[in-house]
């Protein structure tokens, strides 16, 4: 089942018969599996990566630290709750350590950042204090590489 | 002008040389081209050696080592080879040598005289026949096929013995089939051999890429095989160390002290960062065989299937990292069938008559490579051969 998940996880785009191959598993079983890992809420999407940078649309990713002060009963889960309401929020995380948690987002600007923070979360009651860093560049996201991959240096030797 | 060709030894000069070493230039130079060419790991050295080289460096260890090796090294690989092979062989029965290239040549100097007959099962591994050549042996190509998975055939190998046969390369996993001897051939070959005072020199050097339940199993564990048995192995494939150049070779202690002879002459002693590292590799790093392992036989069954799926007949292969398809349903040669694969879909292979004569028919296709590289060259090799129908 691991290794099914981590073929997934490198490329949701095998076709059913390549992953009975390479597992060798039948194509039913592989059917069956990923029914059942997306019924168990394992499996929870295929979505594409995009290199937004080589598009023509701007794009501006920030990643926000908040500290917390957690509700009496629920903790963070009413605020993790809204906050991942947003549509600007791609990540968001609990985190050990200096700040609670870790929001990344991202929008069309600087300025749409800075409002989001200043609109949307900062007014938020429990926030008590946030931190934005601006992402410079993506060099490896989702497991891939949004740089040249390292040059195939082998040769054929006979 | 010296004229060299008058100076330089009858049988250097008779040495054929690689015939595909053109055809792979032309395609470096190419652009865009895909290669499934190679014959060593994609992976890179397992961090935790590398680390165990850079240490030895950091530490100032730039000495020669022993001739035969470090003997920490010695006693790591007798030990490896009892753990993983069922081989007793005791440490000071270890060569540590520069690959198991070197572990070939030494043991080839070691017994031929000229006029020995030195038996080859082809396709194989391209150095065996210059090296036996080179010492003024006769090579002779014992042809396996694929309706016997690529396997030493016993009559085949028992047709081809005459008094003059003095060794028997066994090349098993082998390189270019993927052909492997499971135990009850080995026993075949075993019966065929006894009784005569054949040495047979067992390349070892993908045993740890054998797929299936059974697992690589040496010649020399089979009753009455030890004595005649000179075991070649290294580091290349299984630790993905090829550039370290680091192998080994054991066998009966006599013929060892011969081989120590010819290794302290000719290279003094392996590398001694390689072997800092390698002592690392056989402590901590089976697991990272293994999960090397498993990476191949997924691509192994990814690839098989589509080169069958695609028309072109694949045996299943049971070790190393090739696969070895046949390509006589397309009327080419091998030659022909990969140059114009280069040319028109820019994807190199290996043509199989680089591996003997009996490789004519077959290519070579590395799966040392990701998955989605692959996935790409398949495509372009189907769509090679739709064009080549059409
Ligand atoms: C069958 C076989 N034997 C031996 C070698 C030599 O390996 P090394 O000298 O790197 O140990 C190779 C390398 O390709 C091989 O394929």
């Amino acid at each position: 089942m691991y290794d099914l998940l981590k073929l997934l996880e490198d490329n949701a785009r095998y076709s059913d018969k390549e992953l009975s191959a390479i597992l060798g598993i039948s194509g039913e079983e592989v059917r069956k599996k990923i029914a059942d890992l997306e019924e168990d809420g394992i499996l929870r999407g295929y979505k594409a990566i995009v290199d937004w940078e080589k598009t023509e649309r701007d794009v501006v990713m920030a990643r926000i630290e908040l500290k917390v002060i957690p509700k009496r009963d629920r903790g963070f889960e009413e605020l993790a709750e809204t906050i991942s309401g947003f549509e600007e929020v791609q990540t968001l995380y609990l985190m050990s350590g200096g700040y609670d948690l870790a929001v990344t987002v991202v929008g069309k600007s600087f300025k749409d950042i800075a409002n989001f923070v200043a609109h949307r979360l900062a007014p938020l009651e429990s926030v008590q204090a946030t931190a934005t860093h601006f992402v410079l560049r993506k060099y490896k996201d989702k497991n891939t590489l949004f740089i040249d991959p390292e040059r195939d240096e082998r040769g054929v030797v006979l | 002008m010296t004229d060299y060709s008058l100076l330089l030894s009858q049988r250097a000069k008779n040495i054929k040389p690689s015939g595909i070493r053109k055809f792979f230039s032309a395609a470096s130079e190419m652009k865009d081209v895909i290669s499934l060419g190679v014959g060593e790991p994609d992976f890179k050295t397992p961090w935790v050696i590398r680390k165990a080289g850079i240490a030895s460096l950091d530490a100032g260890r730039t000495w020669y080592t022993a001739n035969a090796g470090l003997s920490a090294l010695q006693k790591e690989i007798s030990l490896y080879l009892k753990r993983r092979f069922e081989l007793a062989y005791a440490p000071e029965n270890v060569l540590v040598t520069v690959g198991g290239s070197e572990a070939i040549d030494l043991a080839m100097r070691a017994f031929i005289n000229p006029g020995d007959e030195v038996l080859i099962p082809e396709p194989s591994f391209v150095c065996y026949t210059p090296i036996a050549e080179l010492c003024g042996a006769r090579p002779v190509p014992v042809v396996t096929k694929a309706e016997d998975e690529f396997r030493l055939n016993p009559d085949a190998l028992r047709a081809a013995i005459t008094p003059k046969t003095k060794l028997l390369v066994f090349p098993f996993p082998n390189n270019p089939t993927g052909g492997v001897m499971r135990r009850k051939h080995l026993e075949e070959i075993a019966g065929v051999l006894k009784g005569t005072d054949i040495i047979v020199l067992s390349d070892e050097i993908y045993a740890e890429l054998t797929y299936g339940e059974e697992g690589h199993v040496s010649i020399s564990s089979v009753d009455g095989m030890k004595d005649r048995t000179i075991v070649v192995n290294g580091f290349s494939k299984a630790h993905a160390m090829t550039g370290w150049r680091l192998g080994y070779v054991t066998g009966p202690a006599p013929v060892m002290e011969v081989l120590n002879k010819i290794h302290q002459y000719a290279i003094m002693c392996a590398p001694t960062t390689s072997q800092y590292a390698a002592i690392e590799a056989l402590r901590s790093c089976d697991d990272d065989v293994l999960k090397m392992a498993e990476e191949y036989n997924k691509r192994r069954r990814l690839i098989v299937m589509r080169l069958n799926e695609m028309g072109l007949s694949c045996f299943n292969p049971g070790g190393a990292f090739y696969a070895f398809p046949s390509i006589q349903s397309t009327g080419l040669s091998s030659q022909e069938f990969c140059e114009r694969l280069l040319h028109s879909k820019k994807v190199a292979v290996v043509p199989g008559d680089a591996f003997g004569d009996s490789g004519e028919g077959f290519v070579r296709i590395s799966y040392s490579y990701s998955i989605e590289h692959i996935k790409e060259a398949l495509r372009r090799i189907e769509a090679f051969l739709k064009e080549l129908r059409a």
